[in-house]
């Protein structure tokens, strides 16, 4: 009895890893702060069935040896009961080898580009499926059907780029280009000449981190006024908050939220997250999908009578009813990948920066890894997989 | 003209990436090439000079003269730190690198904790020019102008000023030029401070062009080192050629393959010239010379 009674009353330990300094740094400060948001207003309310929650945090320095370093501490030493962690799809792919071998739970609270089959991780980004398919056919009938891709040179671009590539083929179009660009690259001269040469009516920016991200001002420098297709911008490192009009003019990209959203839920949802933060310079969608990471998880606590065990939490899962409403919309966790339906929102960027929604799609589920064989209630093979790469089957 | 067209386009590509590492290099190849400092801040001083660049410009400066005040603020900085810390260290290289590279992780850490995870930009001046099919951004050309004024200007200073003469002297047998009564400390000072103001220029000449955020001096650190290594000892003689030789890889690369393919040209080049020519370009043309 003595051991139920003082567990009842331990507080729930989340660690968080997450970037705080380094290159990352910008897009995921605000990961943390979603994570302190969810949790003051969970302990306001009484805790997750009874017990407060108790966030232990590590900055990750955007470092992916880092990453594997404060995986083992909180997992071993501070033995939390879940992890929020990872930005960078290199950083999950170090931690998650860990995740898996230590047997913990990881929430990855990020877009990415899809594909991770794997029953230690729950995944509360948006996948490709769900910003591509919506994304492109959208504008390959609104441009034409020449398409260029730009992609940062890891995991994350190569796949994603996969992704353009069969989509644009499916619907009748065609590749013109496709460039890979090392991250830390910043001088764009040449790129941008290659881009010209081509002449795509859609150009794919797939570009990550900050010295990337000065592709959009010399472009813009060197007058390539292409409509833009991107997964990543605005939704992350909120470029246009950032850069001077009109570098990022006529750019329209697929995000599960951002705070220009407007319905009151999202309204509301600023409002409280601008009292806690007041100098917070933007909410992002991975700040919004930290956010409800922790209520996803209060929800799935609570329904397994209070326990944290992965093995419990995960019975409730394969229900295939785990859903939150966020201020996006409604979101429910697929059984078979663990991954995150979603409200896709259109997002345009305006001559001045200001963002409207042409186009909202609800509850987009994350279908691929589900069609394609993963099935995490029957078996776990803790791997990640691609649209050239998927599944075995049988 | 598709042929024409390719031919400019090829040159802008080839002057765009040497200009980049002549500026990226000129600081440093006075820091490290001259004085043997080698400088892990020295990507900062180019943050600085940029962070600086762009405060004074949006208080209306315009952009020469809000470059200006870039590079001084970096000079100042510069021989603060020749006199707090570089100036115990000559001649212990070892120590130099850990003392700068603690001084680097500083300053950017620093810089992202009171002024936050970035800075907002100012747009690229000048517009741009249509030749052929292609558009250029004409920025970027006034930037290949100054890069050549810039090395101009460092062969002058150091070959035909009283001060040049100086600081050559100091540099190569300091206990000679202290007995005949040159202020040795002074010389070392300034000839730090030169060089982390041409690097805080080159932070404001890139700023308009670039993302400002803390981190940005690592974006040009790679380039600088390779281009000092490359060039050799000697400020014009070195980083003049080796910029056009690493900016015609570059770009011959990158034309050919990608960007990967230019970062790995670039760093094949520099492996290949070390165990060629240790001594770098310079080293080879002084030689002959001699």
């Amino acid at each position: 009895m003595m051991p139920m009674a003082a567990q009842a009353a331990d507080p729930i330990k989340l660690g968080v890893l997450e970037d705080q300094s380094g290159d990352f740094a910008l897009a995921t400060i605000g990961k943390v702060h979603g994570i302190q948001l969810a949790t003051d207003e969970i302990n306001a309310a009484g805790g997750i069935a009874g017990r407060k929650l108790d966030l232990v945090i590590y900055d990750t320095q955007s470092d992916n040896t880092r990453y594997q370093e404060f995986m083992r501490r909180v997992l071993q030493r501070d033995k939390v009961d879940a992890v929020f962690a990872g930005f960078s799809s290199a950083s999950r792919e170090a931690y998650r080898p860990i995740v898996d071998q230590l047997n913990g739970l990881a929430f990855y609270n990020n877009q990415y580009e899809g594909g991770v089959c794997d029953a230690h991780m729950i995944v509360t980004g948006a996948v490709p499926e769900q910003q591509f398919s919506t994304l492109i056919p959208w504008m390959m009938e609104k441009f034409g059907k020449k398409v260029y891709t730009i992609a940062a040179d890891y995991n994350f671009g190569q796949i994603s780029a996969e992704w353009v590539r069969n989509i644009v083929k499916q619907q009748g179009g065609e590749m013109v280009g496709e460039e890979f660009i090392p991250l830390g690259v910043s001088q764009f001269a040449s790129t941008i000449q290659n881009i010209q040469k081509a002449k795509p009516d859609i150009l794919m920016t797939l570009l990550v981190g900050t010295a990337q991200s000065s592709y959009y001002e010399q472009a813009n420098a060197a007058n390539l006024h292409v409509p833009m297709g991107s997964s990543v911008n605005v939704g992350q490192a909120y470029e246009h908050k950032r850069f001077k009009p009109p570098s990022l003019a006529n750019m329209y990209v697929t995000t599960n939220w951002i705070e220009e959203v407007d319905n009151p839920a999202s309204k509301a949802f600023v409002a409280r997250w601008h009292a806690k933060f007041p100098n917070e310079p933007y909410i992002n969608q991975e700040a919004e999908n930290s956010y409800l990471a922790v209520y996803l998880y209060k929800e799935m606590v609570e329904r397994a009578n209070g326990s944290t065990k992965r093995d419990d939490l995960r019975a409730v899962i394969a229900k295939g009813d785990v859903c939150y409403d966020a201020p996006e919309g409604k979101v429910c966790l697929d059984p078979k990948s663990q991954h995150m339906s979603h409200t896709i929102y259109l997002a345009k960027v305006n001559d001045d920066h200001s963002i409207t929604f042409p186009k909202v799609w609800p509850d987009v589920k994350p279908y691929w890894l589900g069609d394609s064989g993963c099935d995490l209630t029957k078996k776990n093979p803790n791997a990640q997989y691609t649209p050239s790469n998927p599944p075995p089957k049988g | 003209m598709p042929g024409f067209d390719a031919v400019i386009g090829f040159l802008y590509q080839f002057g765009d990436a040497a200009a980049f590492l002549v500026l990226c290099a000129s600081g440093l190849a006075i820091i490290f090439g001259m004085m043997g400092v080698i400088n892990l801040a020295h990507g900062e001083f180019i943050m600085g000079g940029a962070y600086t660049t762009v405060t004074v410009a949006k208080l209306g400066v315009p952009l020469p003269l809000a470059i200006l005040c870039g590079a001084l603020a970096a000079g100042v900085a510069g021989m603060a730190l020749e006199r707090l810390v570089i100036r115990h260290l000559y001649g212990r290289p070892l120590d130099t690198i850990v003392a700068t590279w603690g001084v680097s992780l500083i300053v950017s850490q620093g810089t992202l904790i009171l002024l936050g995870p970035s800075l907002a930009d100012i747009s690229t001046p000048l517009g741009s020019v249509q030749i052929g099919s292609l558009s250029y951004s004409v920025y970027r050309f006034a930037l290949m102008g100054v890069a050549a004024a810039i090395l101009a200007g460092l062969y002058a200073l150091f070959n035909f000023t009283r001060f040049g003469v100086l600081a050559r002297a100091t540099i190569q047998v300091p206990h000679m030029a202290e007995s005949l009564g040159v202020d040795t400390r002074l010389i070392y000072s300034l000839t730090f401070g030169i060089g982390a103001a041409l690097a805080g220029a080159t932070g404001g000449l890139y700023a308009p062009t670039m993302t400002l955020v803390p981190t940005m001096g690592g974006q040009f650190i790679t380039e600088a080192f390779v281009t000092v290594v490359v060039g050799g000892g000697d400020v014009f003689l070195g980083t003049a050629p080796a910029g056009v030789v690493l900016g015609f890889i570059k770009s011959a690369m990158t034309t050919w393959e990608g960007q990967l393919a230019g970062q790995i040209g670039l760093l094949v080049a520099v492996i290949l010239v070390i165990r060629v020519l240790p001594r770098g370009i310079s080293g080879l043309i002084l030689r002959e010379r001699a």
